[in-house]
């Protein structure tokens, strides 16, 4: 292609306290392309992503629009430049009509501008529906459309803003396949109509049904931009995870015992399907996959945190009912939630409250909490767990990431359960922290705990699991002992381009 | 149940609750359905519904003015003050006194916007406050020896008590602002996502300081009229009415979390409870009883509504 650049990105840094997210990335796309961006979950192609279109500011590098520098400082700066984000999340307003949301803050008036010209803007958003080919009415509420509706919302949005750039998070993550078709015949006019298309997804088959060139991204670098139609999947997949297994992980041998935990037939809503596998005394199992394919789902239901529509839990093959986290504690399963901020955690409080919220419930009498009891068991959690803290009263806000994901873990040993869920444990810890908490992971498994951890980065459940379980779009793909997975093995089963049962 | 069905029921759920008040007492009560007794049910509330309509506007945006009360009192204190102590006249009075009702409107949202304090504690505050320099000003005594020309506010015009007339008024304006003009979508936009508004060019300072005025201007028309129905500004009236106005508002389909409301549900959600009150006092319920069946009445009205919102979510 020899048409002049829409899009510049050239030689764009960011970092946070710890990471560098983006090293020096240049990326190209012309006019009426849809350019597809991959690579593993913190590869860092929504930072790249979020600093286009203003939602974050880049350390240093230049930003070209048709030629022209621009300076994106915001992201109204970037919608007036012609550059729009539709996230994830969507940004619409639920309790607006379609021609409302599309028209906020840009209202036809009258009356000096006072009062909103409904039927004029219901005409405009409905002309710009037409020429979409999008046949909601313009009147309906948001929150009366499918989710794939309202991504068409959002699309027509940046459409109203003549955006010359539109970038799609992972669109296709939540809608169904027909769904998906709809919105991939809205993009490929789009693409006719001259607009360039930035494409996040982890799909392989619609990167390479849609996408006109692929752009690999790899630890926070570019690892190479090729047009599609000279790429196979295989190649996509090398180049994505195309990195060595430098990271140590410490790992005793265990003697694996009894089955203790065995999941039959789990399904709950369209996220989780017909899900069976089962974990024994001293093992470590990895449930991988990619966001959103239903691990973190399966973790919740045998934690009874959410609730089963069909399938059973057997715990010492007899069959249990979870109807609340509560009850599975009791039975002795535990859950370190993906999430540890919202989910994990009483930031505002102490490291004493936050470890023993559990302990409370074994050492009372006469419902009175013994305190010099618990605080004994805390010192010895503390030192035991190397929990890097100045004092027991220290608020977990102020801890390192790594020291507030032990705090959670010690929580959890102060009841010994038997079967230990976690939900990305490492997430967003520095490798140092990492290492600590997989050698202790390791050291439960070998006291007899049974072990199933969820995670994104591969190296981390080639190192730590016995056995490695593969999710892809709520369904059980693959399983793999730990001497035959590879990177390429699991990423293949997860995105869809291996079956084995 | 058919999605439009539950569509229905939800957005006039207000009125179905009103039929489902006011059959049941037309039969128990023959009196119920006279016209001396249905006006004397839209003068005791229309009051309240005008200060549940300013209400609505808060609770739009997701905040809440508990200012309400105490805001009538000192708007009908300073009012009748004036008046009598200054002789400034009543219309000068009065609109000297809706200024200062409007001046606490923007205090609140000064403290909620610039103070960054929650709107609960905000206005509690100042509830706490405007009570307080009320019985300063009146020294805790009411203030009468009002005007005919201030009394004439809460006669009769005809057969219909005047404060009718304001309602209409107050509604009508209160309705083309909030569902027809430019300030009422960014309303809506600001308590159904403040962040997408923002990014939209909103301003949500610009929103909160109107939305704030509105309720304590609102909440001003109702302490003048009731210091007019009285003939005598109260130090004490108003109590509860921040009670009142916030569970209109949300029988009228107003939602505590912001994003949702109507003036018409604002005004049908007082006539449930004065309907309510009065079909109770007709049957002759003790009044300690009346506050118990209020309150189980109010409850199943938002329960309903949000099992039928729960429905609409997963239909």
């Amino acid at each position: 292609m020899d048409k002049p650049y829409r899009l510049q990105l050239e030689h764009i840094v960011k970092s946070f306290p710890g990471v560098l997210a983006v090293q020096d990335v240049s990326l190209e796309a012309y006019p009426g392309e849809i350019l597809a961006l991959v690579g593993e979950n913190g590869a860092g192609k929504s930072t790249l992503m979020n600093i286009l279109s203003g939602s974050l500011p880049a350390d240093s590098g230049k930003i070209k629009l048709d030629g022209q520098e621009v300076w994106i400082s915001s992201p109204s700066r970037a919608q007036a430049l012609g550059i729009a984000m539709i996230h994830q999340e969507l940004s619409l307003i639920p309790q607006m009509t379609v021609a409302r949301n599309i028209f906020l803050g840009r209202e036809p008036r009258f009356a000096f501008g006072q009062l909103v010209d409904s039927a004029k803007m219901t005409t405009q958003a409905q002309d710009l529906l037409d020429q979409l080919g999008l046949d909601f009415p313009v009147t309906a509420l948001i929150s009366d459309l499918s989710i794939a509706q309202r991504q068409m919302v959002e699309i027509a949005k940046a459409i109203s803003f003549q955006s010359r750039v539109i970038i799609l998070d992972e669109p296709t993550s939540a809608l169904s396949e027909r769904e998906s078709e709809i919105l991939f015949r809205l993009m490929r006019s789009l693409r006719e109509k001259g607009v360039t298309l930035i494409y996040i997804s982890h799909r392989m088959e619609e990167i390479f049904d849609l996408s006109d060139r692929v752009a690999v991204m790899r630890d926070g670098q570019m690892v190479g931009v090729s047009p599609t139609n000279q790429l196979t999947v295989q190649a996509v997949v090398q180049m994505m995870v195309g990195r060595e297994l430098t990271e140590f992980f410490p790992k005793t041998k265990v003697e694996i015992g009894d089955v203790v935990l065995e999941a039959r037939g789990l399904t709950s809503g369209k996220r989780v399907n017909k899900v069976s596998f089962s974990l024994r005394r001293g093992e470590i199992v990895g449930l991988a996959g990619l966001v959103g394919s239903g691990r973190t789902e399966v973790a919740r239901l045998l934690f009874g945190a959410d609730q089963l529509d069909s399938g059973e839990i057997l715990l010492d093959n007899r069959q249990i009912r979870l109807r609340s986290p509560q009850e599975a504690i009791k039975l002795g399963i535990g859950l370190v939630t993906e999430d540890r901020k919202t989910q994990g955690l009483f930031l505002g409080q102490s490291v004493r409250s936050n470890a023993s919220v559990l302990l409370f419930q074994k050492l009372t009498k006469f419902g009175f909490i013994l305190y010099q009891k618990v605080d004994t068991w805390i010192r010895d959690a503390v030192e035991q767990l190397s929990i890097r803290t100045p004092n027991l009263e220290q608020k977990l806000r102020n801890l390192s990431g790594g020291n507030q994901q032990k705090v959670i873990l010690a929580r959890w040993l102060a009841v010994n359960p038997r079967v230990l869920i976690l939900d990305e444990p490492t997430r967003g810890i520095d490798v140092a922290s990492k290492a600590e908490i997989h050698s202790l992971i390791s050291e439960l498994a070998g006291k007899g705990m049974a072990i199933l951890m969820t995670s994104s980065e591969l190296p981390e459940i080639l190192g730590v699991s016995d056995r490695i379980l593969v999710m892809k779009e709520g369904s059980l793909m693959a399983e793999f002992s730990r001497e035959e997975a590879t990177q390429n093995l699991i990423m293949q089963a997860a995105t869809g381009q291996l079956a084995v049962s | 149940m058919k999605r439009s069905i539950l569509n229905f029921l939800r957005s006039n759920s207000g009125f179905i609750i009103l039929l489902a008040v006011g059959l049941p007492l037309t039969i128990l009560s023959p009196e119920f359905l006279s016209g001396s007794n249905l006006l004397t049910v839209a003068l005791q509330v229309s009051m309240i519904a005008i200060t549940a309509i300013g209400m609505t506007f808060t609770l739009i945006t997701g905040g809440v003015d508990l200012s309400v009360g105490s805001v009538a009192a000192l708007t009908g204190a300073l009012a009748a003050g004036l008046a009598t102590r200054n002789e400034l006249g009543t219309y000068p009075s009065m609109f000297l006194a809706l200024l200062a009702a409007a001046a606490v409107g923007g205090l609140n949202a000064a403290l909620i916007v610039w103070g960054r304090i929650p709107p609960f504690v905000a206005t509690l505050a100042t509830m706490a406050a405007m009570r307080g320099l009320t019985l300063v000003y009146t020294n805790g005594k009411p203030i009468s020896g009002l005007d005919e020309q201030f009394t004439f506010w809460a006669s009769n015009l005809g057969k219909i008590p005047v404060p009718i007339f304001v309602l209409l008024v107050v509604a009508l304006v209160g309705y083309v602002i909030l569902h027809r003009s430019l300030i009422g979508n960014y309303i809506f936009a600001v308590g159904g996502n403040e962040e997408t508004s923002r990014l939209a060019g909103i301003s949500s300072t610009k929103v909160k300081f109107t939305v704030y005025i509105i309720s304590a201007l609102s909440a001003g028309i109702t302490g003048l009229l009731l210091t007019a129905r009285l003939w005598s500004a109260q130090p004490n009236s108003g109590t509860g009415l921040e009670l009142d106005g916030i569970a209109a508002a949300v029988l009228g389909g107003a939602s505590l979390s912001g994003g949702a409301g109507s003036v018409v549900g604002a005004v049908t959600g007082t006539f449930i409870i004065g309907i309510l009150a009065n079909g109770l006092n007709l049957l002759e319920v003790p009044s300690y009883n009346q506050q118990v069946i209020k309150g189980l009445v109010f409850i199943v009205a938002v329960v309903l509504d949000y099992i039928l919102k729960r429905r609409l979510k997963t239909e």
